[in-house]
């Protein structure tokens, strides 16, 4: 269970989060939505532990431990997985030599045997092969020269790989036409269980029609302001969210 | 040959930024050795000894006013008193080798700068080719000798060249003849050993020939096996002939208390191709200087390199692309690494003369600072006499993205082997540069460790 309690942070000595709070349980998929500037990918940076995003107060209680005393390679070790809005383009290292040495990294901090080449190949054929993405796209730098499409399918692919407790996915329709999404969302609804969690960070009510959550909240000016079911995502996309304070052209 | 030694390139002659007091430092203890050198008896060699000698009297070691010691500072060389090594038969286990285990091929090894016969090898070369020490050439190849020591490397504008030519003992010599082709890499090992009582010093010689139509590659290992100070000055002369190519791989992972100075001269006739790649790791103190001249015409050089260093360590890269004739390309990938308080130079300069139209130049130069006090000094620099040539080079210095290493450790890669994973990338560059695969494997595998001492 992943309990988020008055979580307040500072981005640049600007306060971006004034007092979040949320709780997940296993299993259980929840949608974060909200304007631009409401503090949804800080939200999702801060729980991923990036530096620059500080932390003023509150706490993030993740299966009994706390998540924020942990290096980012720690909290992905222990099952929590960022799915970047924006993936990071890394010239010179390999798609497959990334994904390997992510996963020994994880297998090594859960005290499991490292794969070698063999058992990796295989389990990274089986994976690549139900998202439908080519074996040219693991011979490649990471995400260097990937569409849109290309560069989310290859987070996806991380997530089935890594098999986290805790998926956050920010703005995973950004940058998706209609079918590259479709794909996108199938790959993830493949890795909906009773065991793992999900925080699905949207703008827009569209992904949640092929993502379709449990809870949705509303996320404006650093706050929760209100949560529902999935009815109240709709009823966003029919009256934005001007209900909330917030005046938007969009 | 010719009857007078004189040199291909005649430079100008300068004092500027001499230092001629520290020149009795470095010659008082030749007037001891001077006598035992081998080859005494040949009036060309005894000829370019002296001049080497009179020259580095009247002007000592390099200093900072001089423009292209700017920024590599050997004043405290002065004061370390070296004495030269003895050729002790000291023991030497586990030699590097770029070969695959249980494989051998020719190599030549030099323990503090003398010829070890007993760790060397010529097993596996074509007929016709000629692998041999300075020390034994001086008896059986004097004309070979007597046509090419001196002719490249030249001492006027270059104190530690004199240096070396007023020292000038032993080394390896290679010469491949016209038309053979040595697949097999030819390995050259200089070991510094030296002792921990005395700071020692070696200047050895290396002169390289691949004739008309040859090929070959040369892999150069520069190592230490001592606790103590040592400076290894090192001069080599590459000639390059008639569509001849030459790969020239060199790893300089000396000790933390050597000093490595090096430089290399290299003349390319019509055609031919001088390739030199230098991964420099070790030594307290190193400066590599490479100069490569496209004397004729449709010639290509290229003069690449890594350079890695932390804690305090000093490397300097200083190279000279000289377009002399037409349809020349040359190209330069240099990729450095600094970590810690160390500093690193690099100097290039492409020099471009009236006659050398349709040139094509490209060189690169990109450093990854790794931390605050990291410091790197890039001057690039084209100098071009012809109008119709294509010359670009870039420079760059940056650090880490943090952007790329927050994503790594976001899968839960730790900070330090995301660091490795991001400088492996940023090194690859020039490593692809190395157009011999075994080569290159054996150099990654260099960097490889380095990354995991970093750590």
């Amino acid at each position: 269970m992943i309990e988020i309690k008055n979580l307040h942070a500072t981005v640049d000595g600007k306060e971006i989060l004034k007092g979040v709070d949320l709780t997940i349980r296993p299993g259980e998929v929840h949608a974060i939505m909200g304007p631009n500037g409401a503090g949804k990918s800080t939200l999702s940076y801060v729980l991923a532990g990036r530096d620059g995003y500080e932390v003023t107060d509150g706490s993030v209680t993740y299966y009994g431990k706390d998540l924020l005393a942990m290096e980012p390679e720690e909290r992905a070790a222990e099952g929590v997985f960022l799915a970047f809005q924006y993936p990071v383009e890394i010239p010179g290292v390999g798609n497959t030599t990334f994904l390997k040495t992510a996963i020994n990294a994880i297998r090594k901090y859960r005290g499991e045997k490292e794969l070698d080449a063999m058992q990796f190949l295989k389990l990274i054929r089986e994976k690549t092969k139900a998202l439908g993405m080519s074996d040219e796209m693991l011979k490649r730098a990471v995400n260097v020269g990937f569409s849109g499409g290309e560069k989310k399918r290859n987070e996806t692919l991380q997530m089935a790989v890594l098999e986290p407790k805790f998926a956050i996915l920010d703005e995973t329709d950004s940058g998706l036409d209609i079918d590259a999404l479709k794909i996108v969302a199938e790959g993830v609804n493949a890795l909906r269980s009773p065991e793992r969690s999900m925080l699905v960070i949207t703008h827009y009510q569209r992904l949640l029609d092929y993502i379709v959550p449990d809870h949705v909240h509303v996320l404006a000016a650093g706050r929760i302001v209100k949560s529902g079911d999935k009815e109240l995502a709709l009823e966003l996309e029919k009256n934005g969210y001007r209900d909330f304070g917030v005046s938007e052209a969009a | 040959m010719t009857a007078q030694h004189s040199p291909l390139h005649p430079m100008t002659y300068s004092t500027r930024g001499a230092d001629p007091a520290t020149a009795p430092a470095f010659l008082a203890p030749l007037d001891q050795v001077g006598a035992g050198l081998p080859g005494s008896g040949l009036s060309w060699l005894t000829d370019l000894r002296a001049a080497g000698r009179e020259r580095f009297v009247a002007v000592g070691l390099p200093t900072i006013k001089n423009e292209s010691w700017r920024y590599t500072n050997l004043r405290d060389l002065a004061k370390i008193g070296f004495r030269p090594a003895s050729p002790a038969a000291a023991t030497i286990d586990l030699l590097p080798t770029v070969r695959a285990e249980g494989q051998d091929g020719p190599r030549l090894v030099f323990v503090d700068g003398r010829f070890r016969a007993d760790l060397s090898s010529i097993e596996g070369l074509p007929p016709g080719v000629e692998l041999l020490s300075i020390a034994a050439a001086l008896t059986s190849h004097t004309d070979l000798l007597a046509d090419h020591i001196g002719r490249l490397a030249v001492a006027d504008d270059r104190p530690l060249v004199a240096l070396n030519s007023a020292y000038l003992a032993d080394g390896p010599v290679l010469h491949v003849p016209a038309g053979i082709q040595v697949e097999r890499p030819i390995e050259l090992v200089f070991v510094s050993v030296g002792s921990e009582a005395q700071a020692t010093s070696c200047h050895p010689r290396s002169l390289l020939i691949a004739e008309a139509g040859s090929k070959a590659v040369v892999v150069e290992h520069h190592v230490g096996r001592g606790a103590g100070t040592t400076l290894s000055n090192h001069v080599t002369e590459v000639f390059v002939g008639e569509g001849a190519t030459l790969h020239h791989y060199k790893s300089q992972r000396e000790g933390g208390g050597a000093i490595h100075l090096s430089h290399i001269a290299a003349t390319v006739a019509t055609g031919g191709c001088y390739d030199n790649f230098i991964l420099t790791t070790g030594a307290k103190l190193s400066r590599n200087e490479v100069v490569s001249r496209l004397d004729g015409t449709d010639a290509r050089t290229h003069v690449s390199g890594g350079y890695l260093v932390r804690s305090t360590q000093h490397a300097d890269t200083t190279t000279l692309i000289v377009h002399a004739k037409p349809n020349g390309t040359s190209r330069e990938v240099y990729k450095g690494v600094i970590g810690d308080t160390a500093r690193a130079v690099f100097q290039g300069k492409i020099t471009v003369c009236p006659d050398a139209q349709k040139t094509d130049g490209y060189q690169l130069n990109r450093a990854l600072l790794l931390s605050d006090g990291a410091e790197i000094d890039s001057k690039p620099e084209l100098e071009i006499h012809a109008d119709d040539v294509k010359c670009s080079h870039g420079c760059t210095a940056g650090e880490l993205d943090d952007d790329a290493l927050f994503y790594l450790r976001a899968r839960g890669i730790d900070r330090d082997t995301a660091q490795g994973l991001l400088i492996g990338a940023f090194l690859s560059e020039s490593l692809e540069e190395i157009a011999e695969e075994s080569i290159r494997d054996a150099f990654q595998g260099i960097v490889a460790g380095w990354l995991e001492e970093q750590k």
